[in-house]
């Protein structure tokens, strides 16, 4: 009897997994595709506006002030791809499904920094730069889950 | 108060400079925001929580080093650089400083 309800458990355990697995799969995906789809879109209508990690004014532009801009982002990873990392582990390789997580942190922080000078009525921004932070493991795996955190800021300069 | 993070402020000249100011704060997440993340983290995705947790501190940290500047004398901080590390876990340094100087507007205009 006891047996039977050990098997029963375990049995249960595993099915609930694999739920979570499946909804972390089939939302996940959905709503990744939807984040690059919005992120190209965004791409595109910023990308006449100019962004350099150099110190210096650019040439041809005289301007007269400067500010700080930043945009910054959390992102985690579904639970499909944290369950996928960890069997990477085993034989190694890229993880190509934590690349396009963070891939998905840096545009979206870097996006967030241009709106915020665009909105400013900056000319261009320079001096960009990207940060990670680790407030709940940086890219790691930190009690079963994994996210990236980014912070990317520069200077905007306005004429 | 002018924050940039090259090491000079478009369109000005750097008169006096001050010295390093800095600028610091350690935050940790709250449950409410850890629950919400957790049930977050089985879809993926942003976790908004987080990123207003971490913008929030950062502004903190921030404006405690512009007040350093302006306790200084200073009116623009340049060169501003951030870091970032944990303590503890659940828990975040967040660390921002540069140089405190006077700058003054381009005459030659």
């Amino acid at each position: 009897m006891e047996g039977l309800f050990d098997v029963l458990f375990s049995f249960s355990g595993i099915l609930f997994l694999v739920a979570l697995i499946g909804i972390g799969y089939l939302v996940g995906s959905g709503r990744e595709r939807r984040h690059f789809s919005d992120l190209e879109e965004r791409d595109r209508r910023h990308a006449d506006f100019p962004v350099y990690d150099i110190d210096f004014i650019p040439p041809g532009m005289i301007p007269t002030n400067g500010e700080l801009v930043m945009g910054q982002v959390v992102i985690a990873a579904d639970y499909f791809k944290t369950f996928l990392s960890s069997w990477r582990t085993l034989v190694g390789g890229e993880m190509k499904s934590f690349v396009r997580m963070t891939e998905r942190g840096k545009a979206e922080a870097r996006l967030r920094m241009i709106e915020e000078a665009r909105g400013k009525g900056a000319r261009a921004v320079i001096n960009v730069r990207f940060e990670t932070s680790e407030i709940g493991g940086n890219v790691q795996v930190n009690q079963g889950r994994a996210m990236s955190e980014v912070l990317c800021y520069g200077t905007a300069i306005f004429d | 108060m002018i924050v940039v993070n090259t090491e000079h402020v478009p369109g000005h000249d750097i008169v006096e400079l001050k010295g390093l100011v800095q600028g610091n704060t350690i935050r940790a997440k709250h449950l409410g925001r850890d629950i919400g993340a957790s049930l977050k983290n089985l879809v993926g995705g942003e976790l908004t929580g987080y990123t207003e947790l971490l913008t929030e501190s950062r502004r903190q940290a921030m404006e405690r080093m512009m007040q350093q500047a302006s306790q200084l004398g200073a009116n623009a901080i340049l060169n501003v650089r951030f870091t970032t590390s944990s303590v503890a876990a659940g828990a975040a340094e967040l660390y921002a400083y540069g140089t405190a100087v006077v700058v003054a507007p381009k005459l030659n205009r």
